[in-house]
């Protein structure tokens, strides 16, 4: 399904809400681009061409979060046209940095940022595209990882499951040979929650992970969360840090809500 | 070819732009231009709204996610604000190595943006990829060119999308001397490939256009405007403090848009980016992009957005010969950052996009959290002369076919470098889309 006479395989890539960053990432493969071009047909890729074609795609890839009934038409018909869907980055698998609207009033968000806000239209929730369409695969990431895109995209062209281990950015740290930033300088570091993929970037630049590749499958975040408190992080910061970039996926809602509850509760969990 | 009948120009999905932007042009019957668009359906996201309530050290983080094009932009020009409401300035090597990373996003942005998105124009081509089938040393020399750009940041900032070692006051780790100047081979050779890239982009064809607007650029003095400066200078011969930007730009609401419009305060329409940067600074750059610069037949000022692609690429030959003179005089400072504690206060910043100029501005409360911010990007500052050009362009050619002016008028938008992507947040959103 879905070969032109040529037999090439067709790869579209679709953005809803989002910053371009996931799919520039696809451009910033330098080395492979022109190869990969010469392999697939690209069939409808907006920031790199004028060429569009219509479905069926053999891989559609998809950036940004649903933020408007239009686009939540727009990703059901994106899925009946694409055989494989995969979903890149944190906007797409979480909601994304937008996602913050959950925790606020939209129609007052839309008042503070627009001079007109009858003019905005715009859903209540930021949502992940899992929420809306069966998606085959999520790739994690704020903004996903180069080599690690490559590897779905040749995957899935091949029929292949792609090899993305799932598991936290400490494996990462100790393959590199970085030295544990909060063991060794106490900094406050988010890397046993987070899913590895980034190549524990951060902590070799002697800052503490930040998440952006949001949670880990069954993160301990009680135990992140009593670990962060020794090190003298307050529970506003703390919710704050979870509350970023992956704000909406499951477990760092719920990290963020338990410190949330502490304080309306009035108890200090430490004491 | 004569139009007894009203005509429309319509773009639904304007391609090889960063962002979701339609084109939507209407002509009279005498062949007069109604309305000329550029709409911008990008949903919104709230960066202003969300950034109520957090920390002064967490703006370069989150507006980095306003672009990906772009991040260093918004990382630096949030510094900036945030350090000037603390009443810190970062300089020395420091700046010095901000400024290095950000020519790494330039390197990148426009190796992209002359090779991939607007070199197709010129040489009828879809995109950039068709082009390579009989153009490929071209576009593999402007990959090579953005590769080491995306180094350049990596090496620098950890990434090159979205950096994570920027933080206020500096960086979270400063590169040795080795790590930096064993990189300068790259720089070299990107340098030689950006020298012909200039060559090559010179001998298109352009049409002869002016676009008359007021120009605008940050004035860094002796320095090629790059990572930013307190001072904002006009081709009108005055210029004003960072602190004064919101005095002297207005937005306003015209009734034909849903867009705001940024314009001057004597309601001249204004442009910012190369174009703005090249004519009130060209006596700035360094020897080699200015000597490539006279031989691609640029004069002191460049007023014709067809040609922002030889700009473009005279930019990337100075970003690439300055990154070579910083590597060259680094000594790694003996802090990575200095400290900015947070007081009540308003600050400023601003700094040059490679598409334009970026203005940050936030309230803070003493204890550093955000109580306001604000956001001009540099696409929503020259939406409104990017229109009055898309008018200009369509009376000059109405006698080409719809086709063919339509592709035109693309180009036309292309010729700007539009950031949709960062636009889309601060402007009004026209939603229909048929």
């Amino acid at each position: 399904m879905g070969k032109m006479a040529s037999g090439r395989k067709r790869l579209a890539v679709f953005k809803f809400a989002s910053c371009d960053g996931c799919q520039l990432t696809l451009l910033d493969c330098e080395d492979e681009l022109l190869a990969l071009a010469g392999t697939v047909e690209i069939a409808h890729f907006t920031e790199a061409t004028r060429t569009s074609l219509p479905g069926p795609y053999d891989l559609a890839l998809v950036e940004g979060s649903i933020t408007t009934a239009e686009d939540a038409e727009r990703i059901r018909r994106v899925r009946a046209d694409s055989r494989f869907l995969v979903v890149l980055g944190a906007c797409a698998t979480a909601g994304g940095i937008q996602a913050l609207r959950d925790f606020g009033d939209v129609r007052e968000f839309t008042e503070a940022v627009y001079a007109r806000p009858e003019y905005i239209s715009t859903l209540e929730r930021s949502t992940p595209i899992a929420d809306h369409v069966p998606v085959d695969f999520e790739l994690r990431g704020c903004p996903i990882d180069r080599g690690q895109l490559l590897e779905v995209v040749t995957a899935y062209l091949a029929g292949r499951k792609p090899r993305i281990p799932d598991r936290s950015v400490c494996f990462e740290c100790k393959a590199r040979g970085t030295v544990c930033v909060t063991v060794a300088d106490g900094t406050p570091c988010l890397g046993p929650v987070t899913h590895a993929g980034c190549g524990a970037i951060c902590p070799a630049f002697r800052r503490g992970c930040y998440g952006c590749f949001g949670p880990v499958r069954d993160p301990n975040t009680a135990a992140q969360i009593r670990l962060l408190r020794t090190q003298g992080e307050s529970p506003e910061q703390i919710a704050r840090v979870f509350r970023t970039f992956n704000a909406a996926s499951p477990a760092f809602r719920a990290a963020a809500r338990s410190l949330e509850e502490e304080e309306e509760g009035g108890h200090d969990a430490s004491s | 070819m004569t139009h007894r009948h009203e005509r429309t120009l319509r773009v639904g999905s304007l391609a090889r732009v960063e962002g979701e932007g339609a084109m939507h042009i209407r002509l009279d019957k005498g062949g007069r231009v109604e309305q000329a668009r550029l709409e911008i359906y990008e949903p919104p996201r709230f960066f202003e709204a969300f950034l109520r309530g957090r920390a002064h050290t967490e703006a370069p983080d989150i507006t980095a996610r306003v672009c990906g094009i772009c991040p260093v932009a918004y990382q630096i020009s949030a510094c900036r604000a945030m350090e000037d409401a603390c009443g810190v300035t970062v300089d020395g090597q420091l700046a010095e190595l901000r400024r290095l990373l950000y020519c790494g996003e330039w390197i990148e942005s426009h190796a992209l943006h002359v090779h991939l998105l607007h070199a197709p124009d010129f040489l009828g081509y879809a995109s950039g990829i068709e082009m390579a089938r009989d153009h490929r040393a071209d576009v593999e020399r402007g990959l090579e060119i953005k590769k080491v750009g995306n180094a350049l940041m990596a090496l620098v900032g950890g990434r090159a999308i979205h950096p994570v070692n920027v933080r206020l006051g500096g960086f979270h780790r400063v590169p040795t001397r080795r790590e930096l100047t064993r990189f300068a081979p790259e720089l070299r050779r990107a340098l030689d490939l950006a020298l012909r890239t200039v060559i090559w982009v010179a001998g298109f064809d352009f049409p002869d256009v002016e676009a008359r607007h007021r120009l605008v650029a940050v004035d860094a003095g002796d320095r090629y405007p790059i990572d930013g400066g307190t001072r904002i200078g006009t081709d009108a011969g005055y210029g004003f403090w960072t602190s004064h930007f919101e005095d002297y730009v207005f937005e306003r609401q015209v009734p034909h848009s849903t867009a705001l419009y940024a314009e001057l305060a004597d309601g001249s329409t204004y442009l910012t980016g190369p174009l703005a940067r090249y004519s009130l600074h060209s006596a700035t750059l360094s020897e080699q992009a200015a000597t490539a610069a006279r031989a691609a037949g640029l004069g002191a000022e460049c007023r014709n957005p067809f040609r922002s692609i030889v700009v473009r690429a005279v930019e990337t030959v100075y970003a690439l010969e300055e990154a070579l003179r910083i590597i060259e005089a680094y000594e790694p400072p003996d802090r990575a950052w200095v400290a900015v504690p947070p007081r009540a206060g308003r600050g400023t910043g601003v700094s040059e996009a490679p598409r334009g100029l970026l203005y940050h501005r936030y309230d803070l409360a003493a204890d550093g959290t955000v109580h306001q911010a604000r956001i001009v990007p540099p696409t929503s500052q020259n939406q409104a002369a990017i229109e009055a050009e898309l008018c200009a362009l369509v009376e000059a050619h109405r006698d080409l076919d719809d086709a063919a002016l339509t592709e035109l008028c693309e180009q036309a938008i292309r010729n700007f470098d539009p950031c949709i992507s960062c636009s889309a947040h601060f402007l009004d959103l026209h939603l229909e889309r048929s």
